[in-house]
């Protein structure tokens, strides 16, 4: 691909993954030679008409509005990438697929008759087809980096699948759970972050969403065993990446057998 | 005459929104800046939370600013915990926030807004002609996001601040060997004030702001203090929203600020630099001096010369943080979970930030009130807009539409805390 034409859209999100693109501070000006950078709405005002050859998707499907234009980008976009937690899970937001929406906007809102918003924070893969998922709250930005070179040179980007755990122990870090009795979703949890919460002498609350490998069940009873308040593991389960399917279904019969 | 102006999105801020000029009979009649950021509702889905997790869950209101979310939290439910943390805690917070700082006032002056005032519509194409400037720009956006992540593991969304203190202290080393970056940092602000002083901004005063920030007696208040306002009143953190109000238009998911008595009012850098000056260490005032920079500043654009001397503030502290910085001892009080109130506030890069929580008493959330920056100046962008539309209706159509824009793009807004997405239309009857 010579020059491929690069989109990068928001949806509902906190713009830290689109941040973390430009904290690519040693390859960005490399990285706009590389690429044509036509729609970033953040970074430029330039923006080129569509088609585009790839678009960058931060961000969850919360509002009406936003599950139409989800559409039409994928109809103009040639490789279309899920970027960070909130569009490959629907990000902390989709706590509210969990709770009673007019119950939310009250808590927050004086009119809730003046919002146009779905019921739900669903992830790009239940509207579009996603060609590539980048986890990560926020996403890795050298994962960015991986899979424009991949795209340049036609062929697969290597995105890591193993969990929280390995990178610990590849990096020497004590374990955290084992050793302190801290408790840790590590061992679920997709890698991607350097292992940095264990590191920091805290356990991962899983940012990154379920590893491929995640085996939850033994990975409840363990964190249950640890908590430091009662609920503790049903909370980390139901956190950034909540509704990702192994964490949802976990913190779901976690609920059902405490009733 | 400028006629019906459609701009399909407002650039280079953080967010969404749109702007709507109603003008008739070459006389405005309607402004809105319409935001139109997806609700997220945090405030909501807090509820129930353990005070541990309200830290890194409100960091995620901003990418730009999770810090600052994290230390307004921290410190409001410390107090709704009756926990005091030691002067060697406040002291890596504070470096961590002067780290936050760095990154942001470094992309907002060189890629958000300096743009406008050379004639670019990005950072990347002045890196066309100007490559050493953006450079200049993108190392010191680096020293910062590298300070952040030594302190916290990563730039955006760190994870090592707790309520308490830390959850480990940052290694020695991993601070020590940053000193020399901070140093080229400080060097390099000075020049970016030069530099900015040089700038061409437009001829816009505004005379009847009010501007409010947070002061504190022994230092540029920006992680703690009482609120002051340019009328001389002084608030208590735990009454300010006695004294400041929010309420919901139908054109914003983003909530309004006035004061109890209606005003607009302005937070953020201007409100900072005008009403806390006198706190500035010496190589900030030197370089305001030097420069013959007058106060206080009235033209919203030259936010940007404040962000700059700000940037000259906040490296030199970091400077003396680092090298004052001795781990040891605790990295965190020990925090038992009960029933409580807390309020905190602290001065995110753009602005006032509010938090209050109360505490059930097993240390969840009862209740949460969050009140970002740009929330509080959108009603006194609105008015901004109201005051410098009548004097660009003979330019030409897009030099009036860049000048809103570029008026917008001075406050810094950050609609994603506010609640995103600028569209600029002015429509014509």
């Amino acid at each position: 691909m010579s020059q491929p034409k690069v989109a990068v859209y928001k949806f509902s999100s906190c713009d830290g993954c689109q941040l973390s693109i430009l904290n690519l501070e040693d390859e960005l000006l490399d990285l706009a030679q590389a690429v044509d950078i036509a729609f970033f709405l953040e970074a430029r005002s330039l923006v080129k008409p569509g088609p585009y050859d790839i678009a960058f998707v931060e961000g969850s499907i919360s509002t009406p509005d936003e599950a139409e234009r989800i559409q039409e980008i994928r109809r103009q976009t040639g490789t279309l990438i899920a970027l960070g937690t909130c569009a490959t899970s629907g990000g902390i937001q989709a706590l509210r697929n969990f709770l009673h929406l007019d119950d939310l906007t009250w808590a927050v809102y004086d009119h809730p008759e003046y919002l146009k918003t779905l019921e739900t924070s669903t992830p790009l893969s239940q509207h579009v087809k996603v060609d590539f998922e980048l986890w990560g709250c926020p996403v890795n930005k050298y994962q960015v980096v991986e899979v424009v070179c991949a795209l340049l040179s036609n062929r697969r980007p290597n995105l890591p699948t193993h969990s929280v755990c390995l990178d610990c122990k590849r990096n020497g870090t004590t374990c955290v759970l084992v050793a302190q009795g801290v408790p840790c979703l590590g061992p679920a949890t997709r890698t991607g972050c350097g292992a940095i919460c264990p590191a920091s002498g805290r356990g991962c609350y899983g940012c990154f969403g379920p590893a491929s490998s995640a085996e939850m069940n033994a990975m409840v009873s363990i964190l249950k065993s640890l908590e430091s308040y009662p609920g503790e593991t049903y909370h980390l389960l139901r956190s950034f990446t909540g509704y990702a399917p192994d964490f949802r279904q976990a913190a779901e019969k976690i609920k059902s057998e405490a009733h | 005459m400028i006629k019906n102006i459609e701009v399909p999105a407002l650039t280079r801020v953080e967010g969404e929104g749109a702007l709507y000029i109603r003008l008739k009979d070459g006389s405005v009649t309607e402004i809105q800046l319409n935001i139109y950021e997806p609700p997220r509702f945090f405030e909501g889905f807090l509820r129930d939370r353990y005070f541990q997790e309200v830290p890194d869950i409100t960091a995620r209101i901003c990418g730009i600013c999770p810090v600052a979310y994290q230390m307004s939290a921290v410190q409001a439910l410390e107090m709704a915990l009756g926990v005091s943390i030691s002067a060697q805690i406040r002291d890596l917070r504070l470096l961590l926030y002067t780290a936050e700082y760095i990154e942001s006032h470094a992309l907002h002056i060189y890629m958000l807004q300096a743009p406008d005032l050379l004639g670019h519509e990005s950072a990347l194409s002045l890196a066309e002609v100007a490559p050493e400037v953006v450079k200049k720009a993108l190392r010191l956006k680096k020293i910062g996001n590298n300070l952040l992540r030594a302190i916290g593991g990563r730039s955006v969304h760190p994870v090592n601040a707790c309520v308490g203190g830390f959850y480990s202290w940052p290694k020695l080393e991993n601070i020590q060997s940053l000193i020399p970056d901070l140093e080229w940092a400080l060097e390099a602000a000075k020049e970016t004030v030069r530099w900015a002083a040089a700038l061409s901004f437009p001829d816009f005063q505004v005379y009847d702001y009010q501007f409010i920030a947070l002061t504190n007696p022994d230092e540029y208040g920006i992680y703690s203090g009482d609120i002051l306002s340019s009328s001389g009143k002084i608030t208590s953190v735990n009454d300010f929203e006695k004294e400041y109000i929010e309420t919901h238009v139908r054109h914003s998911t983003a909530l309004h600020s006035h004061t109890v008595s209606g005003a607009t009012y302005l937070t953020g850098p201007l409100a900072r630099l005008n009403l806390n000056f006198q706190q500035l260490r010496p190589e900030a005032s030197q370089i305001i001096e030097e420069i013959g920079l007058e106060l206080p500043i009235r033209n919203p654009y030259k936010a940007l010369l404040a962000r700059a001397v700000e940037l000259v503030q906040v490296c030199a502290e970091a400077i003396d943080l680092a090298r004052a910085y001795q781990p040891q001892g605790p990295s965190h009080v020990d925090v038992r979970p009960s029933s409580g109130e807390g309020y905190g506030a602290t001065e995110a890069p753009r602005g006032l930030l509010y938090h209050h929580y109360v505490l059930d008493d097993t240390g969840c959330i009862l209740h949460a009130r969050i009140v970002p920056p740009t929330a509080q100046n959108l009603a006194r962008i609105e008015a901004d807009l109201w005051k410098l539309v009548p004097k660009v209706l003979d330019l030409p159509q897009t030099e009036a539409t860049l000048a809103c824009e570029h008026l917008i793009r001075s406050y810094d807004p950050c609609i994603s805390c506010a609640t995103h997405f600028l569209t600029l239309e002015i429509l014509q009857d």
